[in-house]
């Protein structure tokens, strides 16, 4: 069996045992237990450093235009990055489309700086030998959003759109597992060995939590992760087809889940297993 | 020289405290590669903290410490305004030093 | 944390640049450590506790779980970062060292405490299995241990 495998087959348990008290009591012990493991290691994020790195990238002259992204429009106008994320993902006059950040990077990466768009989505997640510039941009960017409340705006009747396709991504079920992401988390009280699974559909809460902890650094890769790699990893495990980097799909998906995140305060770049 | 370090010093009632965090991969020498070839190890052995030319802590780390290591301690006086500079050397010879201004 | 930290690359002395070694004339006076004690390789290589306890001339120390107080997680989601704090209440503390039973090398860290530095320290080890974390603090010259189980889980899919 592999990791998946195990995964699956653990969480199919977790659904079946959770219903005796036994289960649950025990749960909820080891969950507090857990909590407070991530408690300790909460101050002192890696996380630091890839913003740094991304802070100095946003600065730095760069690409075949040998310009910086200082004007970048993330939109809240050229160059302003201060609490951009937490209004995103928005539409955008320019491109005339409904944008998450990394694909609004994308963007700016390729028109001010000149970079060919394959260049960069040949690559876009960094690795242990392999820095990624868009990855730790996003890094620096969200950053700059830690402290404020999530304000995701459906007017624009494109945004209102992509939420409703986010909504049905969500509910899909396909692949040989015919699995979707509400498999996992659309249920309360549920887990995968010891992760309590955030309901996603009906608990603003978890929503909330799940989504305002990313992007993150997880301690098990050494590596700040992206929310685009988030949701990768989770097509990965329902074996999905891996989404093509800052496609459609996936920026309607984030738009479901951010929206639904919205009043929640902006915690990231946070620090997961 | 290696990757810079975050450092944060506060005083607060006459002690010092000062939390850091290196940059540093800290590999145990017994991973392998995909290829399956040892990855050699690579880790911070010494670290040094000076305060006013003194030092205030010495550590030595083995390969077990984390990858980007975090440390917290603290010592009696120390105000705001003043430096502590942190300092590491590792196993090949590599080093890595950063000065803190120490915040109220 | 990011606000109030210094940003250490603006403030970076240049250890390893080459124009300073060359007007300082060599890389043993900017050598961070070079005023530091010799790495305890044999204690740092040791496979059992006892070994390293050996190595460090701490033979035998005395099991004191309310004069030295360990703080570890219960339960570890990953044994990649294992957050440890040891403190000591016990006066003139020398030396605090950090073990992990089960790890390959069990020495993890050695901090040695000059008078005004607080017998206190935190960090982060690695913990390939759930294992016991040794806490060993000299005092007064003489040695003083205790310890607590982390169990380490296999990490879930998700998070």
């Amino acid at each position: 069996m592999n990791t998946n495998q195990i995964c699956r087959a653990v969480m199919v348990l977790a659904l079946s045992t959770s219903l005796t008290a036994v289960a649950e009591e025990k749960a909820v012990t080891d969950s507090e237990r857990i909590e407070q493991y991530r408690e300790m290691i909460s101050d002192g994020n890696p996380a630091e450093f890839d913003e740094m790195r991304g802070e100095e990238l946003w600065k730095t002259p760069g690409g075949p235009k040998n310009a910086s992204l200082e004007k970048c429009d993330l939109g809240k106008g050229k160059g302003v990055v201060k609490g951009a994320y937490a209004e995103m993902p928005r539409y955008f006059k320019d491109t005339k489309k409904v944008q998450d950040l990394e694909s609004r990077l994308l963007t700016c990466m390729t028109t001010l700086q000149g970079i060919p768009e394959e260049q960069i989505t040949a690559k876009p997640f960094a690795s242990t030998n392999k820095e990624s510039d868009i990855s730790s941009l996003t890094t620096y960017v969200v950053g700059q959003s830690k402290g404020m409340k999530m304000k995701v705006s459906t007017k624009h009747p494109k945004v209102k759109e992509a939420y409703e396709i986010g909504k049905r991504i969500f509910n899909y079920r396909a692949g040989p597992y015919d699995f979707a992401c509400s498999t996992c988390h659309a249920t309360s009280g549920v887990r995968i060995r010891m992760q309590d699974l955030p309901n996603m559909r009906s608990s603003k809460k978890d929503a909330q939590t799940a989504y305002t902890g990313w992007p993150a650094y997880r301690v098990s890769q050494g590596l700040t992760r992206s929310f685009q790699w988030r949701l990768n990893d989770c097509f990965r495990q329902q074996r999905f087809p891996e989404p093509k980097y800052a496609s459609e799909a996936t920026i309607a998906l984030t738009t479901f889940l951010a929206v639904n995140a919205n009043g929640a305060e902006y915690v990231g770049p946070g620090l997961k297993r | 020289m290696g990757k810079p370090m975050k450092i944060r010093a506060s005083v607060k009632e006459g002690m010092t405290e000062v939390k850091i965090l290196m940059q540093h991969e800290m590999e145990t020498g017994l991973r392998k590669d995909a290829d399956g070839a040892l990855i050699p190890a690579w880790f911070i052995t010494e670290v040094k903290a000076e305060y006013q030319g003194r030092v205030v802590l010495d550590a030595q780390f083995g390969q077990s410490i984390s990858k980007n290591p975090y440390l917290m301690f603290s010592f009696k006086g120390g105000s705001a305004g003043e430096k502590v500079k942190i300092s590491w050397v590792d196993n090949k010879g590599d080093s890595r030093s950063d000065e803190v201004t120490i915040s109220a | 944390m990011s606000k109030e930290i210094d940003l250490g690359r603006r403030k970076a002395l240049s250890t390893g640049g080459i124009g300073l070694l060359a007007l300082f004339g060599g890389a043993s006076l900017l050598r961070p450590g070079a005023a530091l004690a010799e790495w305890n390789k044999p204690a740092f290589t040791s496979k059992a506790v006892d070994e390293a306890l050996s190595s460090l001339g701490a033979a035998n120390p005395e099991e004191n779980s309310t004069l030295i107080r360990l703080t570890v997680p219960e339960i570890a989601e990953n044994g990649s970062v294992v957050p440890v704090g040891i403190s000591s209440s016990l006066p003139n503390v020398e030396q605090i060292a950090i073990m992990v039973d089960k790890n390959p090398n069990v020495l993890a860290a050695v901090f040695n405490i000059p008078a005004g530095t607080a017998a206190e320290v935190t960090t982060r080890v690695k913990m390939g299995k759930t294992a016991h974390v040794v806490a060993l603090v000299k005092a007064d010259g003489k040695y003083y241990r205790t310890s607590k189980e982390v169990k380490v889980t296999a990490g879930g899919c998700g998070g």
